[in-house]
């Protein structure tokens, strides 16, 4: 089987199968039995349209495929009576409505999805996990890889939300204006992780590398509905302005290569242009918030494509602002790299030392940006120790060697 | 919670040992679980052809070298970590420096 039309029909069953569960829950809210009816349905496209070609009408085939599995299991005794009569019905409405809407209502039922899957009273930690499965119709196994927990931990937990939403009933709905700031954040915030689980994904993980793409997808689908949302547009630029940096991670023999030490002729000048121009629509809103502070953040890096430098100066405030909004360890780990080549070693090991030890005492980056700092302060005793720290807390075999290199350059030095 | 991260070596690994770049990512590994204050206990092991297998037959006891590795994993040792979930377990077993032809096995320990 050749493997784009593979992975074409799966991106295409894929679609299908969050549109037709977002038709389906809307109206049932039955996410479970919308599910079971499906998946086997899926698992048939999967098989079937790499070799005989993608149907004209996706979602009918999957509609009379799920149709016809529910009739076998129904036979089977498997299901429950009125499980099926319900699912019955609400298929034939999804049927209808979407030969009714075109393609003008999908983005909304599935957005719909989304608003239900991040609702505040779902753990957040599941959040990620249920928009894959429910919207893009990742299997949990997949999902349990990328997230690295047992496959049972993340069943269990998705099926628990599952049950959550219909028993709480959860609106299927996209909030009203005043409620959609918030509850806004939760979506973005669900397709960001996803967005970094497929960033993650570089050592040969071909799946991990498409869920990058597929949260690519959900931010344009997302901005399709709400165009005027300036952190859903900040929220694309950042992802566009990681992906244009996907290729230049890794040199040619598979080694991690930094950000500022990477070829800026291999960045993607294109998908860079698409991200800066979203970034200055998103501004012209006047409601600056993180994602659009990390995406000028990524824009600043990105600059050096033209100008040759980095402007540390520019980068140093930028993180003041979004520590200032979301006071994450990641992003204040960063602002002390940046304040370190902006003004001093020194003075970025202070800002280090602010955090709590307990925070960081496993938290990889922290020590790497330790270690590096420790280096240009000229102590590359302590820079060897922490180097060693960082190397243990690395789990990716590339970012391990290159540690290795800084630190055997530290003994050196000493 | 205490677990267990047993680790698993291949022939090629158990080879490697006395390279500075293996040997160094285990240091390494075992200085991260020092520092995070959840190591409680743990050791490397000699290869497996150093190792002398006791079974009980009847009254007696049977004593056997230990098998030689013929390209299969073998325990090549073990950690016991002091963390809250096996989520965490999890994360910790995703740092072993372990080459693509081992692997680590995460295991509760035993409530008694």
């Amino acid at each position: 089987m050749p493997l784009d039309a593979g992975r074409a029909a799966e991106k295409v069953a894929r679609q299908s199968y969050g549109k037709l569960i977002a038709f389906l829950a809307a109206r049932s809210r039955d996410v479970p039995a919308a599910e079971d009816a499906l998946s086997e349905a899926l698992a048939s496209a999967l098989r079937v349209w790499p070799e005989r070609g993608i149907p004209r009408n996706p979602e009918a085939w999957l509609v009379v495929a799920a149709r016809r599995n529910l009739m076998q299991a129904a036979r089977h005794r498997t299901v429950e009576a009125n499980a099926q009569t319900t699912i019955s019905v609400a298929f034939e409405e999804a049927e209808e409505r979407m030969n009714a809407a075109g393609s003008a209502v999908f983005p909304d039922e599935r957005l719909k999805l989304l608003f239900a899957c991040t609702h505040p009273t779902i753990d957040s930690s599941v959040h990620t996990a249920l928009m894959l499965q429910t919207v893009l119709g990742i299997e949990a196994r997949t999902i349990a890889r990328t997230f690295v927990v047992s496959p049972e931990t993340i069943s269990q937990r998705l099926v628990r939300a599952k049950v959550k939403i219909r028993d709480a009933g959860i609106p299927f709905a996209v909030p009203p204006r005043p409620a959609l700031p918030g509850r806004l954040a939760a979506v973005l915030s669900a397709i960001y992780a996803a967005y970094g689980l497929g960033w993650d994904g570089l050592d040969g993980e071909e799946e991990r590398h498409s869920l990058a793409g597929e949260a690519i997808w959900l931010g344009r689908a997302l901005l399709a509905v709400l165009p005027n949302e300036p952190e859903a547009i900040g929220l694309l630029s950042l992802m566009l302005h990681c992906e244009a940096r996907r290729s230049a991670r890794r040199d040619d023999s598979g080694r991690y290569v930094p950000l500022d030490e990477q070829d800026a002729a291999a960045w993607n000048a294109i998908m860079i242009a698409e991200a800066d121009a979203l970034l200055r629509k998103a501004g012209s809103f006047d409601r600056f918030g993180p994602f659009q502070c990390q995406a000028a953040i990524q824009s600043v890096h990105a600059a050096r494509r033209l100008s040759g430098t980095t402007d540390w100066q520019a980068l140093t405030t930028l993180y003041a602002a979004l520590v200032m909004m979301k006071p994450m360890l990641g992003a204040r780990v960063s602002q002390a790299a940046v304040i370190g080549r902006a003004s001093s070693a020194t003075a970025g090991l202070e800002q280090l030392d602010k955090l709590d030890p307990r925070d960081i005492a496993s938290y990889q980056p922290y020590w790497a940006v330790r270690a590096f700092l420790l280096t240009k302060a000229g102590d590359d005793t302590a820079a060897a120790d922490a180097y060693m720290t960082a190397i243990g807390l690395s789990d990716s075999p590339a970012v391990r060697d290159f540690l290795t290199g800084r630190l055997k350059d530290a003994w050196q030095a000493i | 919670m205490q677990y267990a991260l047993i680790i698993r070596e291949a022939a090629e690994d158990f080879a490697r040992r006395g390279d500075p770049t293996y040997r160094d990512g285990w240091v390494a590994y075992s200085q991260a679980l020092a520092q995070a204050g959840i190591m409680t206990g743990g050791a490397g092991l000699t290869g497996p052809e150093t190792g002398t297998i006791v079974r009980r037959k009847g009254e007696d006891h049977d004593v056997q070298d230990g098998p030689y590795p013929d390209g299969k994993e073998q325990l090549g040792g073990f950690y016991l970590i002091d963390v809250p979930d096996m989520d965490t377990a999890l994360e910790w077993a995703t740092r072993v420096p372990i080459s693509d032809k081992g692997s680590v096995e995460v295991r509760p320990r035993l409530q008694m």
